[in-house]
């Protein structure tokens, strides 16, 4: 493989790192501070990518297309987690799973009446859709916007969770709610802060796949599941665990899609490597993740409980 | 003498008489349904009904796991899909001994559960439910990876599995034979349940802490549950690709764990019959929804045979923050 | 004969040094009482004792084996017992079935998957014993739901003794009683004395003067006095630190 596609591989795993880490940083938190499982995530993915998808299409603004993506999956997270989430919070897992497996099942279908069954496609806005030269090598402008998007708010992230009041209030939450909540903070509006930021969150990265993915019912289960890996590789409730372990699996599956079929060619027969080849390079993020949770089952960057 | 308080009625009781004639009943009407189904033309619902209890064994092997054992699995379609693929791949080579299919299926979900669940049990909580959802997927993409073998369009199956005299090509005898094993996995789970195993599982769903300060290891019990929830699950999957000549990834969605822990509470944890009531409540509902004739004005029948599935999922919504021991268990509850 | 052996315990919470140094000797049929004020880390003692909790440093012995770091379970196969500050017992189930749950633990594996275990007279009778013993013989098919808060207690208790332990851990089994139902605890710890290595936490003063062969005082997750009833009371830095020196002990 040419040095020049080895680089914008990298580059492209970088970019689902980033984007991975836009889901995975809200409901790594959410799941920390409430010990609720939400499933339902995907769907505040999708809707971003839809509704950016339908505000673009009418407008040809995607700076209106944005705005009203963020609108809408903050929206809809905050109204989820009033309507359902809340009173799933006291329950047992299977319960929270199974009323967020419901929900799922009833927003995909939404969806699906709203704006059919088949794919919506966008375009890369103009403004991006060129390449950029990375150190003599071309790359398509828009990842590269994404990535520095995505760098941007985990640097912002990492500001407010670690230097601010709130963001301390957050990781005591994330670490031991109860405590918090018996030191008279309100856990409840703590958590709630912290679940529309992460839907605004995850409809930005809906936003920003909208282009180079494509939209449609049922998009943000496949998303979900890579979010859980990374979340469970990273520790749960850990935004650097949500951080790293979203570089770390962005980079395997991407790489490990782009190499392992060749490496394979490589090394056993034509017809073994064509016919596994694909299918193991699919598998390797979970194999990662088995392989992490074999050696330390909390995950790589735990968060430290009472 | 200490003295006794509270309500002794706090917990229903349900009473076992009910329980049997109860259990008698939905046993005797899936015995007769091919009766039915002859008298009234209706062969279709041989297949529905076979569809019926093929997922109400699947979900009757998760509830070992998730009602009695509290593990919540959410990742054993993947289990319905080494069942269905053991089918097809060995069809595909020309195999069509049912005991072959049988001794490889259940040899691969050995292995696989064996280290599924080595893995996931060492977590507990939000990461165990996650990790089982994760290793499903991993297994859904292989199959899709899987090119010589269907990739994502599925494997179809030329004939269906050869047990000796036993002619499965004929649908009666198919019914008859997932009948079979569904009653006999029922009685089966009726002796773990009391054995001591099982009361090892139930007090460590009870109650993890006392279980431990006891001198219990829990862990080679929970692992011993998983792996014989997912061979269930292999058999479930086995029928399933006789039933419908097909193996395909789709089998082993996410959805699909999803849908069997909708069963399993529609149906009602607490109980051994309770996940099958559910899975025919579950796809019977779909069945009617999808081609019901109410006469509803503007359309909105059409819309419904389409979308059916909102529904549903309000339906599942509304019934997890509703009904606490699912339909089954309240349909058994003493009145007072 | 020393049964349980504790030298040099250490547990840290971060900065916080919840038990600082402790030694403490139980002998076989000892009744060792440890009291202290609130957050002088009694559960905490007890906890790393039967494995909740793994200590910091420290050796624990029991009959000369190291059990440490052992985990709960195994503590518990060793011949360890214990009874929870909350009352930990299994709520969907009769009293006989609870106690059945202990003895069958006792019993090598339970990887028995055919033989319904209810009717199993090899757990029924030995709980059935132990049920007798605690006097909740005639509760033994109540459900657990229904019982009073003094029934859960002694059910518990009742589960200890069916695990057949050699050393017992009562965290404050008094706790939440009546003094009718104080009195008839007090009454059965007398039964169990002799036969089994019992570490008592209690705050109930009169009970633990009645029954202790010892007393440990622990302040801060130190002892800083050990020895017969009689002498802890005498002791003056007992009385300063926890007793209060108003207090008038007869």
């Amino acid at each position: 493989m040419s040095s020049a596609l080895f680089f914008a591989q990298l580059l492209n795993g970088f970019q689902l790192g980033v984007l991975l880490f836009l889901l995975s940083a809200g409901l790594t938190l959410v799941l920390g501070i409430m010990n609720c499982i939400n499933l339902t995530h995907g769907s505040l993915y999708m809707l971003g990518a839809y509704v950016a998808a339908a505000v673009y299409g009418q407008s040809g603004s995607f700076v209106l297309a944005g705005l009203a993506a963020l609108l809408a999956s903050s929206a809809a997270g905050l109204a989820i987690e009033r309507i359902v989430l809340r009173r799933l919070y006291s329950r047992d897992h299977l319960y929270q799973v199974l009323g967020t497996f419901g929900l799922i099942l009833f927003i995909n279908e939404a969806v699906r009446i709203v704006w059919g069954s088949s794919p919506l496609f966008i375009g890369v806005p103009d403004a991006l859709a060129g390449t950029i030269s990375l150190f003599g090598l071309p790359y398509p402008a828009y990842r590269f916007a994404i990535i520095a998007c995505g760098l941007a708010v985990a640097v912002g992230l990492y500001l407010v969770i670690h230097r601010t009041r709130i963001g301390m209030l957050i990781r005591a939450g994330a670490s031991d709610a109860e405590m918090v909540s018996s030191l008279g903070v309100d856990i409840a509006l703590v958590n709630a802060a912290v679940f529309g930021a992460g839907a605004a969150l995850a409809g930005l990265a809906g936003l920003m796949a909208a282009p180079i993915l494509s939209v449609q019912p049922g998009m943000g289960e496949p998303i979900l599941i890579l979010t859980l890996v990374v979340i469970v590789t990273g520790g749960i409730g850990s935004i650097r665990g949500a951080f790293y372990g979203a570089l770390i699996v962005g980079m395997v599956d991407t790489l490990g899609r782009a190499l392992l079929p060749g490496l394979m060619r490589e090394l056993v027969e034509r017809s073994l490597a064509q016919a596994a080849g694909p299918a193991l390079a699919s598998m390797l993020i979970y194999l990662l993740m088995a392989a992490v949770l074999a050696v330390r089952p909390q995950g790589l960057f735990p968060v430290k409980h009472a | 003498m200490p003295i006794v308080q509270g309500d002794a009625s706090a917990a229903p009781v349900r009473t076992p008489a009910a329980r049997l004639v109860a259990a008698c009943l939905v046993v005797g009407l899936l015995a007769l349904v091919p009766v039915y189904a002859s008298l009234g033309a209706q062969p279709s619902y041989l297949t529905l009904f076979s569809r019926i209890m093929i997922y109400g064994l699947a979900a009757l092997g998760l509830n070992l796991v998730l009602g009695w054992g509290a593990m919540v699995s959410f990742g054993h379609s993947l289990y319905i899909g080494i069942g269905a693929y053991a089918v097809g791949m060995l069809s595909a080579h020309g195999i069509d001994n049912g005991f072959a299919h049988l001794g490889v299926g259940l040899a691969a979900g050995l292995a696989a559960s064996l280290l599924i669940g080595l893995i996931c049990l060492r977590t507990g909580g939000i990461a165990f439910i996650m990790i089982t959802l994760a290793f499903a997927q991993m297994a859904y993409f292989l199959a899709v990876g899987l090119k010589n073998y269907g990739g994502d369009d599925g494997l179809p199956i030329a004939g269906r599995s050869t047990f000796g005299p036993l002619d499965l090509d004929n649908n009666l005898v198919l019914y008859y034979l997932i009948f079979a094993v569904l009653i006999a996995t029922l009685y089966a789970f009726h002796r773990l349940v009391h054995s001591r195993f099982g009361m090892v599982l139930r007090g460590s769903k009870s109650n993890p802490r006392r279980m431990a300060a006891l001198g219990f290891a829990t862990l080679p019990y929970q692992l011993a549950a998983y792996v014989v929830s997912a061979l269930v699950c292999v058999l479930a999957g086995m029928l399933l690709a006789n039933l419908t000549s097909f193996a395909s990834p789709a089998y082993m969605q996410w959805s699909v764990s999803g849908e069997l822990i909708a069963m399993i509470v529609l149906g009602g944890l607490g109980s051994l019959l309770g996940p099958v009531v559910g899975a025919a409540v579950w796809l019977l509902l779909e069945e009617v929804l999808s081609s019901a004739r109410l006469g509803l004005p503007w359309g909105l029948d059409d819309m419904l045979h389409d979308h059916w599935m909102l529904l549903l999922g309000a339906i599942v919504v509304l019934v997890t923050l509703g009904l606490k021991q699912g339909l089954y268990g309240w349909l058994l509850e003493p009145r007072k | 004969m020393t049964l349980l052996q504790v030298k040099g315990l250490v547990k840290r919470f971060g900065g916080l040094l919840a038990t600082d140094h402790l030694d403490l000797e139980v002998r076989a049929g000892e009744l060792h009482a440890v009291i202290g004020p609130n957050g002088a880390g009694k559960t905490t003692l007890l906890n790393q004792l039967s494995g909740a909790l793994m200590p910091s440093a420290g050796t624990i012995l029991l009959d000369g084996d190291d059990i440490t770091f052992a985990p709960v379970h195994r503590r518990a196969r060793a011949g360890i017992a214990r009874s929870f500050q909350i009352t930990s017992v299994f709520p969907e189930f009769d009293v006989l079935q609870n106690v059945m749950f202990a003895v069958q633990a006792g019993e090598g594996h339970s990887f028995s998957f055919w033989k319904p275990a209810a009717q199993d007279r090899s757990l029924r009778e030995p709980a059935m014993a132990a049920l007798e013993e605690v006097g909740m013989a005639s509760l033994a098919r109540q459900p657990v739901a229904a019982l009073a808060h003094g029934a859960r207690r002694q059910l518990e208790i009742a589960m200890t003794l069916a695990m057949r332990p050699r050393l017992l851990l009562l965290d404050e089994p008094m706790a939440g009683m009546s003094h009718q139902e104080s009195l008839e605890v007090v009454a059965l710890l007398q039964r169990l004395k002799g036969r089994y290595g019992i570490v008592l936490v209690e705050h109930d003063m009169d009970a633990v003067f009645a029954l202790a062969d010892r007393v440990s005082v622990l302040v801060y997750g130190r002892p800083i006095a050990c020895g017969t009833p009689r002498e802890i009371q005498e002791d003056p830095a007992v009385r300063a630190a926890y007793l209060g020196d108003q207090e008038e002990l007869a």
